[in-house]
């Protein structure tokens, strides 16, 4: 095959065939909401006593105020009017939400990228402590978050702590893990020739750190992040249901279900789906910078 | 001349799942001050895990060493040599310099001495000009060159190489020869060095320790009297031919070719 170059390159290799993968996609979803939504329509026509054609059916299907499954031009463009149309202070604004769940997301992935990365640090060096926390570490996990959640909600109100810091925590909880368990992998990845050789400098314990485990570790970090900032949000939304629906992603996710709108919870979740892909693709940029910086990339 | 090296009755045996290893047995060895000593014998002689107890990166289960005439931890804490991977084992995130900075750092030495030490030691071993570069822009041969200014830039009496030259190809193998021989000549230090490969130790030893195999024992020590001047062409010579004759008798006498 011959080498392309240029818009050329980026045109066939990157945008078609994602493109495609879009399309076929839309496709799917079209198909899938008019025959999800196409009983309510027959429905309609029998009780209204009037015959329906085929393509009146199948324009009806993608133009319901509460469709079973919405068609994405409808949630499309509940995205644009609740971002675009709207001040952003507005409790209607999606990017008022969003603002919301980020900013939990962040402090969650902060507090939990810090908290595997030390518990990882632990472990490395305590022979005790890697096989005293590490099996709570697994548990932590296997612990379903939506049953967590509420409890962490609930406890914290009681003692005073609402608002931000109660979901960044269940965001913590979700994110320490990858990190904590792609950190134990990192730090002990150096092979036994570069311990060796540190230890024929008589180097401490200290210096082998920062000398050789840390900068060993710096892939993996990445890696880690990568998981543990799509969890982070998972966490924030998760945490945002309990709190009685006040604001957040998942707010509008849980108002969207009990007044039947299924347009505003295709429009949260595709918001969150985006949000993620951002979010992944900035740690992901954030590695490839770092990575050159340390003479990894080639 | 001093001994730098001395073993009487060394022994070391490894406890393994199949029941003890006996690596080393019985080894008597002394080394003097600016010798050029390889250890030679097949894998399983024991040949690197004598040359990892002299750097007391394993601990001896019998018998007594002395390196620079305290033991081998001792001496490691004073920093009395360098040691040469099989790997360059150069960190990928360092720079050439930054690699051979590295130890000056552990010891604290000063930014203007590493800098002064990094040239130094690079114009050694022919690498002027390649600090900025990172590894795995080099050659194999190249990064090994740059591992052996690393051991040799906080400058140790002892230089410990454990088959540096044994995953390169023969071509570069023989270039190196030749510059570790005229590196050795200029810096005087006692090396140590671990091959597999009768005609390198002959090339560049002045004694040849023949090692056999299970347990790791030393079968001959051989003298090797080439004269200071070597040059590759004296592979040729019938004095070189007749030293790598008794080496690889000595091996076959050690069973090292036996199954």
């Amino acid at each position: 095959m011959q080498e392309r170059e240029g818009l050329s390159a980026f045109i066939f290799d990157r945008l078609l065939p994602v493109g495609i993968v879009v399309i076929v996609i839309l496709v799917l979803w079209y198909g899938f909401a008019v025959l999800m939504n196409a009983q309510f329509e027959q429905d309609q026509a029998a009780r209204a006593n009037v015959e329906i054609s085929t393509s009146q059916l199948v324009a009806n299907t993608m133009s319901q105020e509460r469709p079973v499954l919405p068609a994405p031009h409808q949630v499309a463009s509940e995205i644009w009017k609740t971002t675009a149309l709207k001040k952003i202070t507005s409790k209607r604004s999606l990017v008022y939400h969003a603002g919301i769940t980020l900013s939990s997301t962040f402090l969650g992935f902060v507090m939990g990228t810090a908290l595997g990365i030390g518990l990882a640090v632990l472990i490395v060096h305590s022979n005790v402590l890697d096989r005293s926390l590490m099996p709570w570490i697994i548990t932590s996990q296997t612990v379903p978050i939506l049953a967590v959640a509420p409890m962490i909600i609930v406890v914290l109100n009681a003692i005073g702590i609402s608002g931000l810091l109660p979901k960044a925590l269940i965001s913590a909880y979700l994110s320490f893990f990858p990190v904590a368990v792609g950190m134990v992998k990192g730090l002990r990845s150096p092979d036994v020739m570069h311990l060796d050789l540190m230890r024929t400098y008589n180097s401490s314990k200290a210096q082998v750190f920062w000398k050789l485990r840390w900068p060993s570790a710096v892939p993996f970090l990445f890696t880690s992040m990568k998981v543990a900032v799509a969890i982070s949000l998972v966490g924030a939304i998760v945490g945002e249901l309990p709190t009685g629906a006040v604001a957040g992603l998942g707010a509008r996710l849980l108002t969207g279900s009990y007044y039947g709108q299924t347009i505003q919870i295709w429009s949260a979740l595709i918001s969150a789906a985006v949000l993620a892909a951002v979010l992944v693709m900035l740690v992901d940029l954030a590695s490839r910078i770092v990575m050159r910086r340390m003479g990894m990339a080639r | 001349m001093s001994v730098v090296i001395e073993t009487a009755g060394l022994d070391l045996t490894f406890q393994t799942n199949d029941g003890p290893v006996h690596a080393l047995k019985d080894i008597n060895l002394q080394i003097e001050r600016g010798e050029f000593v390889s250890f030679i014998g097949p894998s399983g002689c024991g040949k690197t895990t004598l040359l990892r107890v002299i750097a007391d990166l394993e601990q001896p289960t019998g018998g007594t060493i002395s390196v620079n005439g305290v033991s081998p931890s001792q001496a490691r804490l004073a920093r009395a040599y360098g040691y040469v991977f099989q790997a360059a084992a150069l960190y990928p995130w360092r720079t050439i310099g930054g690699n051979i900075s590295l130890p000056l750092e552990v010891m604290g030495i000063s930014k203007e001495e590493r800098t002064e030490r990094i040239a130094k030691n690079l114009d050694l071993v022919n690498l002027t000009g390649f600090d900025k570069k990172f590894p795995w822009q080099l050659s194999g041969g190249m990064q090994q060159r740059a591992s052996i200014a690393r051991a040799l830039c906080f400058d140790p009496d002892m230089l410990l190489m454990d088959e540096p030259f044994g995953a390169l190809d023969e071509i570069v193998r023989d270039h190196l020869n030749e510059q570790l021989l005229k590196l050795w000549a200029k810096t005087k230090k006692t090396v140590v060095f671990v091959t597999h490969s009768i005609p390198e130790a002959v090339f560049l030893s002045t004694r040849i320790v023949v090692m056999s195999p299970r347990p790791g024992r030393i079968h001959e020590i051989i003298d090797c009297d080439l004269g200071d001047d070597r040059p590759l062409d004296i592979r040729e010579t019938p004095k070189f031919l007749e030293i790598a004759h008794q080496v690889r008798e000595g091996l076959r006498l050690g069973h090292s070719y036996e199954d």
